[in-house]
């Protein structure tokens, strides 16, 4: 049988847990713990001992006891996952003295005894696995954990309702918070609405105070029409690089007047703010309630820049603060954090050919109609044709546009229904118009959400179940010979059982949420990874929803995938906790999983230096070596596997401890014999 | 909830032995969420967890095939979805032409492969599992180096199916004249 | 190690299944040889001088201080060499590639053994052999039993049959490294300077060849692979692997100079694995594949196309002393053979037992 590495002479102990009957129910622990003390003790196992539960406060009494009596100097514990209890087991170690990177936990549990039937089987894996724990543990080698200082100031990207309540919450803490927003104002997607549900609040009464607030905030440096474009560093010393895009106006001179913008003769439809129903002039603010009040002069659509003429803004200034000479500028901050709230961006229905968005006038999508229900908006609250005059008699809403549709997105954009129903409702407000919603599921969740819905139904709103086929202005049927200028949807009733062709004057599609169409870029920028629909993943879908996979970067609201505004709210929220926990803590731990590079055997070849995605590979051309930044690797490794030269190695996960696993791994057949020692590693030197 | 059948065993058959490199961020948790929903598969498959798939060294796996692993697998997470950015497209690379190396010395590429499971696919990694156990179990075992590094055979006087020739010869004598 | 030594010391040089380079490069010392010539006695050179097996085994253990031991073992001749020279030198060598790693002797690893006989005896181009001639191990001539060396299924690396005691690097090695190991030893072994730990490499540096060679490096992207001759005009300031030739450099010990590079031609890994390295063709495979420039399994593939003999490629020099060792068929035909035992009687081995150990 192999036995330890000449030289070493760890005294390792081996822990066996019952999980009650989680794992002794399927493994022979009594059986696989003799087995350990009998044939691992050439690999240094001088006890074995098993407990019914190793995680109790018991359990882990018995690790310490033996380290303090036995002289432990590496610990196995085989239980459950190391993603449940490998902090606890080393924090055992860590109590009796034994650096906790000298344990390690092996799962016997939902790798083994949760996934198998046959118990010999289960057996001889748990052996198997046990084996590969100890003779992995023999390499490892006593750390520490990486201590980095946190900054204070904060990150907050995206200016949207979750990115407010993070930037206002770390703020009233008294902690600085740059908010970085692309669009001219914050306020995000919620400043467009008219009334949210189900209370029916108007959207910009509840929000514009909170908008007010970040604005005049002294904690907050607000960036507007701006971008981050690079971010570098890492937890707790984190380099924002945010470009300011020129405004053409001098922020500190521009007294919000207005006087611009009035002037301004150059009309365009605003696709933003408006939906693309309305129109906004060339200089101008979004919206009156804009934060800041500082309009932004658009370029590509200005007189002057196009043509050198006019300059009426200029002219009627009162206080001079027209610059079209300014330039974008680019600004560095340092930050400990970064909350990103970047929001979404609604499906394009035009993809869906057969709604007729975009050739069909009166088909609109919710924004547009949002704006149109708006009392500050290009309608002034009067819901009309497209033709700006016409009421409608009977509108069509259609739930699911571009969700739960496996040619589109699959998921469900959680707020359609309900917007649906507030539509609905809004639709009967404004007008004596009949309502259709076409609708698969009606989907209430939500605090008084079901409430609402049996509202909208005694309102006398029809529910038709089916998703329609198609809504067109093509006539078919002879009993439609009236309808013409309308729209037909045609739908097939699943609750009557049959095809229906309902007219209607105004159809309203509720088009699904997606990530904003370059979200897998700013993943790359920031470090994080997004799911392949583009959503930001979070570090534990259950327990840690507003985390990201990397240390310092947190995320909020939609950015994450639908919600609703309370939701994106107490993400705001819990990112902002998160982050003032981390900066009353002043420093943080960080696992010693790093690589690194033997300066002596590197030769300079550069194979590494492109590998890594967070550029914590270097080159210093005067030795012509690589060395890696200890605080910026991640640890994944890759450039440990490339290094051809075997001049790089990576803590946690050597060569020499992956090998040693793989060993133990295979040091055991299917049925749980140890297999004869390999002879092809022999008079390999060591 | 078992998703893949799960012969029972029969005594003296070729159970493969099978090693599995996971990443700690996808596939690891892949098995483990598999583990939590009780998911059967075959027990064929011993797991090695990576902080990335990007870690995989060929050296592991060629490590992995000669000490007696009759078949490998390599998991990650699907490429776009690396914890770590783009580090899985490496490892994908590698595994290319770790493959193209190891069929050239006359390993069936079905002994190596390549599977992506994002920790959610608990199911789905089962699944794979399940499939490459057979796979790898109808091809018989690959016993890199002959009988001798292969362990003792399974069940009493069973030949393990699958040995290309007849049974080894005993240590022969240097004058015997080869085959 | 104490170094016994009377009078000059008494070197030894053998050459096993190799191609007598090794010897040449020994030679190559030029006028150094005659500084060796004057500073030991050499008591066993087939290349060089006439010498009997006899003589060697009338020798008492131990009685050979230095032993050059180039070629690998692939008959059991080589092997009964390697236990002789094994038992009667104090210090054993692992000289020149063959006897660290294969080399290309090695590469016949990938046939077995029926197939290497049809290729010399049967199919090759210049062999005539109407009469399916075969080598056995015994032949009846007239004159008595002929034994003939038999011919093993796979070639093994020295260490892989008896404990060694230094390795020196290089297919073959360069001679002023050979004269810098040579003096360093008998310094040693003469008390007059220390001796390299034992069981190291000497001769050889512990970085690679691009740690000694001039050519300008950049990131590595490499988008395509081809043949030297495929390239119109090679740049002669910028790394090869760059320009598309796969050069093993990265992962190849360095001690030549980088001589290949500097003529216009890749590396292609003679001198075997960087310090500490087991599998060497992992380690070139890894650094290939890493930078790879695509994304797409077909663009990889389409890439990695460039490189029609990956295992030729990868494993040149190495195969013998990799991982894998050989193919599948040469090494089932090879599955009954037991490693050979230490010899009990040698001098206290440094290498005795060594298992695979990974030092990273």
């Amino acid at each position: 049988m192999s036995t330890q590495p000449a030289g070493r002479n760890e005294k390792v102990g081996v822990y066996i847990c019952h999980c009650g009957s989680n794992i002794a129910g399927t493994v022979d622990v009594e059986g696989v713990r003799d087995w350990a003390a009998e044939n691992l003790a050439g690999h240094g196992v001088v006890i074995a001992r098993d407990n019914k539960f190793m995680c109790s406060s018991t359990g882990q009494e018995l690790i310490e006891k033996d380290i303090a009596e036995l002289g432990l100097s590496r610990v196995v514990v085989a239980a459950c996952s190391p993603h449940m209890h490998e902090k606890t087991f080393r924090g055992a170690c860590e109590r009796a003295g034994l650096n906790p990177y000298l344990c390690e936990l092996v799962s016997i549990r939902e790798q083994v005894s949760w996934v198998h039937t046959d118990k010999a089987a289960a057996t001889a894996k748990a052996k198997a696995v046990i084996a590969g724990g100890v003779f992995r543990v023999e390499e490892h080698a006593p750390l520490e954990p990486i201590r980095v200082p946190i900054n204070p100031a904060t990150l907050v990207v995206g200016g949207g309702i979750a990115g407010i309540t993070a930037a206002l919450e770390l703020a009233d803490a008294g902690f600085p918070v740059h908010v970085v927003e692309r669009e001219p104002s914050i306020g995000g997607h919620m400043a467009m609405f008219d009334k949210t549900f189900p209370t029916l609040d108007c959207a910009a009464c509840i929000l514009t105070p909170k908008m007010n607030e970040v604005g005049m905030h002294p904690n907050v440096t607000l960036h507007t029409w701006s971008e981050v474009t690079d971010l570098s560093g890492y937890v707790g010393s984190f380099t924002a690089t945010i470009r300011h895009k020129a405004r053409y106006i001098k922020a500190d001179l521009c007294t919000g007047c207005g006087i611009c913008q009035e002037k301004c003769p150059v009309k365009v439809v605003d696709q933003v703010y408006e939906a693309g129903i309305g129109y906004r002039k060339s200089a101008y603010m979004p919206f009156p309630q804009a934060v800041p009040k500082v309009p932004v002069i658009d370029g590509p659509n200005c007189t002057y820049f196009s043509k050198g003429t006019c300059k009426a803004c200029e002219k009627f200034c009162p206080t001079g603060a027209i610059d079209f000479t300014q330039q974008d500028d680019e600004v560095k901050v340092e930050v400990g954090n970064v909350v990103l709230a970047t929001g979404f961006e609604l499906f394009d229905s035009r993809r869906i050919e057969q709604y007729g968005y975009g050739r069909l006038p009166n088909v609109f999508t919710s924004l547009e109609f949002e704006r149109m229900s708006n009392a500050a908006g290009p309608t002034n609250g009067r819901i009309v044709l497209r033709d700006g005059v016409t009421e409608p008699k009977s509108v069509g809403i259609i739930h699911c546009v571009g969700s739960r549709d496996r040619n589109y997105n699959a998921y469900c954009s959680a707020i359609c229904c309900l917007q649906s129903l507030k539509f609905a409702h809004l639709i009967g407000e404004h007008t004596d118009a009949t309502v259709h919603n076409f609708y698969i599921d009606v989907r209430t969740p939500g605090k008084a959400f079901d409430e609402f819905y049996q509202r909208v139904l005694e309102e006398g709103t029809i529910f038709v179940r089916g998703r329609p086929a198609e809504v067109t202005d093509a006539l078919r049927l002879p009993d439609e010979a009236d309808q013409e200028g309308r729209l037909i949807v045609q739908v097939e009733d699943s609750l009557a059982g049959m095809q229906r062709r309902i007219p209607v004057d105004m159809v309203i599609l509720s088009a699904g949420l997606e990530p904003p169409h370059d979200a897998k870029e700013t993943a790359h920028r920031f470090g994080i990874s997004c799911s392949s629909d583009g959503w930001v993943i979070e570090r534990h879908p259950k327990l840690d929803p507003v985390a990201t996979m990397t240390d310092g970067v947190f995320a909020a609201g939609c950015a994450l995938g639908p919600r609703d505004i309370p939701s994106s709210v107490a993400n705001g929220a819990a990112a902002a906790a998160r982050i003032l926990g981390r900066i009353q803590q002043k420093v943080m731990s960080l696992e010693p999983v790093r690589a690194s590079v033997d300066e002596s055997r590197c030769s300079g070849c550069r194979i590494c230096n492109d590998l890594c995605p967070y550029n914590a590979i270097l080159f210093h051309e005067d030795q012509m070596v690589s060395e890696v930044n200890a605080a910026l690797c991640q640890g994944c490794g890759t450039c440990v596997a490339a290094c051809p030269a075997g001049a790089m190695s990576g803590t946690g996960f050597s060569d020499a401890q992956v090998m040693a696993q793989i060993e133990g791994l295979l040091s055991v057949t299917a049925t749980g014999e140890q297999r004869l020692p390999h002879r092809l590693l022999e008079g390999v030197p060591a | 909830m078992s998703a893949h059948p799960v012969a029972a065993p029969v005594d003296g058959a070729f159970e493969p032995v099978i090693l599995g490199f996971t990443c700690n961020w996808c596939s690891y948790r892949a098995a483990d969420l598999a583990g939590t929903a009780r998911i059967k598969y075959p027990p064929n498959v011993r797991l090695v967890r990576l902080m990335c798939s990007g870690r995989l060294d060929p050296s592991f796996i060629l490590s992995a095939f000669a000490q007696g692993a009759d078949a490998v697998l390599v998991s990650g997470c699907w490429p776009g979805e690396c914890h770590y950015q783009v580090q899985n497209l490496k490892a994908l690379k590698r595994f290319q032409l770790l493959r193209r190396v190891v069929t050239g010395l006359g390993i069936e590429p079905t002994r190596l492969q390549l599977v992506w499971a994002s920790a959610a696919e608990g199911q789905r990694l089962a699944n794979e599992i399940g499939r490459i156990t057979e796979e790898v179990r109808a091809l018989g075992p690959l016993g890199w180096g002959g009988a001798a590094a292969a362990g003792p055979p399974v069940g009493a006087g069973a030949e393990p199916p699958g040995v290309a020739s007849a049974a080894p010869p005993a240590v022969r004598d240097l004058t015997e004249v080869p085959a | 190690m104490s170094a016994n030594i009377a009078t000059k010391p008494r070197l030894a040089m053998y050459w096993a299944a190799s191609c007598g380079g090794c010897d040449i490069a020994v030679l190559n010392l030029h006028e150094k040889i005659l500084d060796v010539a004057a500073a030991v006695e050499i008591v066993f050179w087939p290349a060089v001088m006439d010498a009997k097996y006899r003589d060697v085994e009338a020798m008492p253990d131990g009685f050979i201080d230095v032993c050059l031991f180039s070629g690998g073992i692939r008959s059991s001749e080589n092997e009964e060499l390697a236990h002789l020279l094994r038992r009667k030198s104090k210090v054993l060598i692992a000289f020149g590639s063959c006897a660290n790693e294969g080399c290309i002797p090695g590469l016949a690893n990938l046939s077995t053994v029926p197939e290497i006989f049809a290729a010399s005896y049967g199919d090759g181009n210049s062999t005539v052999n109407p009469g399916g001639v075969l080598p056995v191990p015994r032949w009846a001539a007239p004159e008595g039993e002929l034994h003939i060396p038999v011919f093993a299924p796979v070639l093994r690396t020295l260490d892989q049959v008896v404990p060694i005691d230094y390795s020196v690097p290089g297919c073959p090695p360069e001679s002023p490294r050979i004269a810098e190991a040579l003096t360093a030893l008998l310094a040693g072994l003469t008390g007059t300077g220390p001796l390299p730990p034992n069981g190291s490499v000497v001769g050889g540096g512990i970085s690679t060849v691009c740690d000694e060679c001039a050519r300008t490096r950049n990131v590595k992207k490499i988008d395509r692979f081809v043949r030297i001759q495929e390239v119109p005009a090679l740049d002669p300031t910028l790394c090869l692997l760059e320009q598309g030739i796969p050069c093993n450099g990265p992962a190849t010990r360095d001690g030549c100079g980088a001589l290949c590079p500097a003529a216009g031609a890749q590396c292609i890994g003679c001198y075997g694995a960087a310090d500490g390295v087991v599998d060497y063709g992992a380690r070139l495979m890894s650094a290939f594949a890493s930078v790879v420039e695509a994304d797409e399994p077909e663009e990889i593939d389409l890439i990695l196309d460039g490189i029609p003999d990956p295992v030729g490629q990868m494993y040149r020099f190495s195969l013998a002393r990799s991982l894998l060792r050989a193919s599948r068929a040469a090494l089932e035909a090879d599955g009954a053979r037991l490693p050979a035992e230490p010899d009990a009687a040698s001098p206290e081995p440094a290498l005795a037992g060594a298992r695979g150990r990974w030092r990273r």
